[in-house]
């Protein structure tokens, strides 16, 4: 649910990473967090368990400048991946514009990926929202992995298992080494801005 | 879903906010939805907050907190305060969407605070109720 400020022509939007646990959606904002420090000017917000796990959720506020005369702010959440918190990551999908699902290349990982998805469908069907109308941008991510020799899913199999109805872009990346995590975030934000112009036209 | 608000509705907002709570002592004062995103924010100058974040960890609290009052059969708790050495916290919900939180000094007294933000919630009322029919 994006809001519109015509005051101070500013628009703010809210984009949150979606998918399976230690599957690399912190890393993402981290890695963004990084890259960007000199254009983030708050610093980003986690709420973890000891263990290092995300409980609640992480939060980045990102500028990306003006578009069309509004000053375009976007809100980068990610939910906690483990199963044991569907209350808590239901709680971050309120209002959301667009979603990421970092899924994990890992083919040990093959069916945390499928349930995550089928998760986050019911999810936003909670807010009547569909997963197929929303913004969304699939992400494989951990590809590094397969140089230490770790068995990894064909993009094709990956392709097969999240994406043959959604027909989403998605993209091969290492949220670690930040292979294509930017490419991840620019497409987003460029389908989420897109969908929020629509809705108010 | 999207929604906008104009000049007009904005400036009423912060007048409201403004005359009834910063004018009476109070700290800053911000009204955000419960995506987490700020409709308004006033402060009385003395300090500046990461409202952003206040705003992202505001909406998971409150929204963690409804959580918890459904499980033990309650519809919602209504109102929150948290209490702390010089700072304090005050969180008043407005229709099922939007939320008034006040930070505020020991210097206010939480009932005399309480009244002025009930105040505040019932004319704010007026401009945001017709934007949960869009």
């Amino acid at each position: 649910m994006a809001f519109v400020n015509l005051k101070n022509k500013e628009i703010q939007v809210k984009i949150v990473y979606y998918g399976p646990g230690r599957g690399g959606k912190t890393t993402n904002l981290e890695y963004i967090y990084q890259k960007f420090r000199n254009r983030i000017n708050t610093e980003m917000v986690t709420v973890k368990t000891h263990g290092d796990r995300t409980l609640f959720f992480d939060f980045l506020p990102f500028d990306i400048g003006v578009i069309n005369g509004y000053d375009v702010k976007i809100q980068l959440y990610t939910v906690p991946g483990q199963v044991k918190y569907n209350a808590t990551r239901r709680l971050v999908l309120r209002g959301v514009d667009g979603i990421v699902f970092v899924a994990d290349s890992m083919a040990v990982r093959r069916e945390k990926n499928i349930l995550s998805l089928k998760n986050l469908q019911e999810n936003l069907s909670n807010y009547k929202k569909s997963i197929f109308r929303i913004p969304c941008v699939i992400q494989y991510n951990k590809v590094d992995l397969l140089e230490q020799g770790i068995p990894l899913l064909p993009t094709d199999i990956l392709e097969k298992d999240l994406n043959s109805q959604l027909k989403r872009p998605s993209f091969q990346a290492s949220a670690l080494k930040g292979t294509n995590v930017v490419t991840t975030l620019k497409k987003i934000i460029s389908m989420t801005v897109a969908s929020i112009k629509r809705d108010l036209k | 879903m999207s929604y906008t608000l104009g000049q007009k509705q904005l400036d009423r907002i912060e007048d409201i906010l403004k005359q009834d709570l910063i004018e009476n002592g109070v700290r800053c004062v911000f009204l955000i939805d419960m995506a987490g995103n700020i409709i308004a924010n006033l402060d009385n100058g003395e300090k500046q907050h990461d409202i952003y974040s206040l705003a992202a960890l505001a909406a998971g609290n409150f929204g963690a907190v409804s959580a918890m009052a459904k499980i033990i059969g309650e519809n919602e708790f209504s109102l929150l305060f948290h209490k702390g050495k010089k700072e304090n916290i005050h969180f008043n919900k407005i229709t099922t969407e939007f939320l008034l939180i006040t930070i505020f000094g020991n210097d206010i007294s939480l009932g005399f605070l309480r009244l002025k933000v009930a105040d505040s919630v019932e004319q704010l009322k007026t401009i945001l109720e017709p934007l949960l029919s869009l």
